[in-house]
């Protein structure tokens, strides 16, 4: 397969060299981190310590890590909880995006130019830190999982670019529906839902990795350590060094290297990013500039 | 980008020019819209609690804000709280080393994109862009404590650079807690995380150039490097002076999560911008008001840059964010 316009002709074979070997440089800088992270997560004690801490390519492969993960400490306890704030976060913020979406989509609805002009306005000011945590702190969120889903919930541009995919369904499909008697509601879930399946998908996957991501709203709003999610569990156990597993009395027990649980836990932290990254990139660039553009 | 394009039209779409239309009635009106706006109702009350509300309780920037007495029973200070921020060293700290990092930014991370745009558009297979692309693109959906680690991973005091140098017999030198180089770290995670992402635009800027005018060219004898020049690039100037445009409204936002993952390896000296200022202040030492002063001044200021850079464009001959 060429794309190679004729009129171009034939580039020279150490120009094809050279970019093929910038390109896959680049690619090696972004791949070579999660090599070692996988690695490591994997290795035995000795194997780490022999190579001082880190791991590019195990010898010998242990799941321990993985298994001291999964057996019901802080760690545990924080994957499922971001777990849960990603679902009903993304499910929440996804029907509130729709609904604005289409309820902003017709030109000459009530009070329609206003609406969209205060939906708009949010994009240029944004309200500072102190304010809005106190909202929250006012609302009687603080320490409540309200507080990391709410807050950010709503964002204008989701909003327009969904709305952008909504306007582009053709009329005549509305019309039609209409003429049968569908109310406004019938007309979301029958006609409005199943043209724009691949904005939704997209828009959806977006929030789901902020919400999966999100770092700095547990910090300011939970002051409980123990309602922690998987972010926050990460920097301590990872960037301040502070590997707290459940002490394992059992005798004759080898508590995996504390690399291999740091490494696990950002193996873990990145997977379900690496499980809906193959939809995110078949849809984002298009749907992204389309909604984007058009408007 | 999608501001201008999204405001609603001015003239209504021209239907009925035969038949006069007669003004439906409010109430009509309402009745026939009112399951629309029942659907807009979530978005525009947490817009409304989590955006408006706070923008107006922006005013306890000229309040000395106690929080046992709330916004009505708290002193009105005037300008006392920025007066106090104006002659904190700590903030012109901040504020300082903010904009170093917004030019160490815009100098070594902008024109990344550019370059790596341009450059895969060259490539002629189209699974082997692809792939590249899918690699690239993917550090922008990470957490920054997982760049973080990943960046200790390697360049840490334990990581692979370092251990390699050990074990060469060569110095070993600490990128990750020296305060000297740690805008330069910055900027290099930023770099990592999102310039393959930033190529996106600048891909589809190249996209929508006429290949008629790379064929003229190349019929007038001009080369890859003149092509490059006299036509890429020109077709490519109203999304960079765009996105220069929205880089410079965002100058004083540098990485807050990013920086306050990293701010205790080196020291607020060198780490402290405008956004972790606010933090500390605010949420952590509960001096309420002057956190708020400078949080207001940081959007006050950078919704100015953004005009100005707007009108400079404007000025150059170019488009900009929004029209005339």
């Amino acid at each position: 397969m060429n794309s190679r316009p004729v009129w171009l002709g034939k580039p020279k074979p150490i120009a094809i060299a050279l970019k093929a070997l910038a390109l896959a440089l680049i690619c090696a800088v972004v791949i070579f981190p999660f090599l070692v992270v996988i690695s490591t997560s994997v290795a035995t004690k000795q194997q780490i310590d022999a190579n001082g801490g880190y791991v590019i390519w195990p010898t010998e492969i242990s799941f321990e890590a993985y298994k001291q993960i999964f057996n019901g400490t802080q760690v545990s306890r924080s994957i499922v909880i971001s777990v849960g704030v990603t679902a009903v976060g993304t499910a929440f913020s996804l029907a509130c995006t729709v609904l604005a979406a289409y309820g902003l989509s017709r030109r000459q609805s009530l009070f329609q130019r206003g609406l969209l002009s205060f939906v708009l306005f949010t994009l240029l000011f944004a309200p500072g830190m102190i304010p809005v945590y106190l909202m929250v702190k006012q609302l009687g969120m603080l320490n409540t999982y309200w507080s990391l889903i709410i807050p950010t919930a709503v964002s204008a541009f989701n909003i327009v670019i969904v709305r952008g995919f909504i306007q582009a369904i053709p009329h005549e499909l509305f019309d039609a529906a209409r003429m049968d008697g569908a109310g406004e509601w019938r007309i979301l879930r029958s006609v409005v839902l199943p043209n724009s399946r691949a904005v939704v998908a997209v828009v959806g996957l977006f929030i789901a990795v902020g919400y999966w991501n999100n770092y700095f709203g547990p910090l300011l709003y939970l002051n409980d350590t123990e309602m922690w999610p998987l972010q926050l569990v990460m920097r301590t156990f990872v960037l301040e060094n502070n590997v707290t597993t459940n002490a394992q009395a059992i005798p004759g027990y080898v508590a995996p290297p504390a690399q291999s649980v740091q490494m696990a836990l950002v193996a873990i932290a990145t997977l379900p990013i690496l499980c809906v990254y193959p939809f995110l990139t078949k849809h984002m660039s298009k749907g992204m500039l389309t909604g984007a553009i058009k408007g | 980008m999608a501001v201008n394009q999204t405001l609603p039209r001015v003239n209504p779409p021209p239907e009925n020019k035969l038949h006069p239309q007669r003004k439906t009635p409010f109430l009509t009106r309402l009745w026939r819209d009112s399951p629309l706006l029942v659907m807009v109702a979530p978005a525009v009350i947490i817009l409304l609690l989590f955006t408006y509300i706070p923008l107006l309780g922006s005013v306890i920037a000229f309040m000395d804000y106690v929080p046992f007495l709330g916004f009505t029973g708290s002193e009105w200070v005037g300008w006392a709280n920025f007066s106090s921020l104006f002659s904190d060293t700590a903030f012109w700290n901040a504020l300082w080393n903010t904009a170093q990092i917004t030019f160490l930014q815009i100098v070594l991370f902008f024109p990344v994109p550019i370059v790596l745009a341009v450059l895969l558009n060259t490539v002629a297979m189209p699974l082997a862009k692809r792939f590249v692309q899918s690699v690239i693109y993917l550090p922008h959906f990470l957490s920054w404590v997982i760049i973080v680690a990943l960046f200790q991973q390697i360049l840490g005091g334990n990581g692979v650079l370092n251990r390699f140098l050990i074990t060469h017999a060569l110095t070993p030198f600490e990128i990750m807690s020296n305060p000297d180089a740690f805008k330069l770290l910055l900027t290099t995670q930023a770099i990592w995380k999102d310039a393959g992402w930033g190529t996106i635009i600048f891909l589809a800027a190249i996209a929508a150039i006429n290949p008629g005018l790379y064929e003229a060219a190349t019929i007038d004898g001009a080369g890859a490097w003149q092509r490059f020049w006299h036509v890429t690039l020109p077709g490519m100037r109203p999304i960079i002076v765009l996105m220069l445009i929205l880089r410079l409204g965002d100058a004083l936002t540098v990485g807050f999560e990013q920086i306050l993952l990293q701010r205790d390896a080196v020291g607020p000296g060198a780490a402290e911008v405008l956004d972790t200022f606010t933090y500390f202040n605010g949420v952590v030492d509960g001096s309420w008001g002057t956190a708020t002063a400078a949080g207001l001044l940081k959007g006050v200021v950078s919704l100015l840059l953004v005009l100005a850079a707007n009108k400079l464009a404007h000025r150059l001959g170019e488009e900009g964010v929004y029209r005339r």
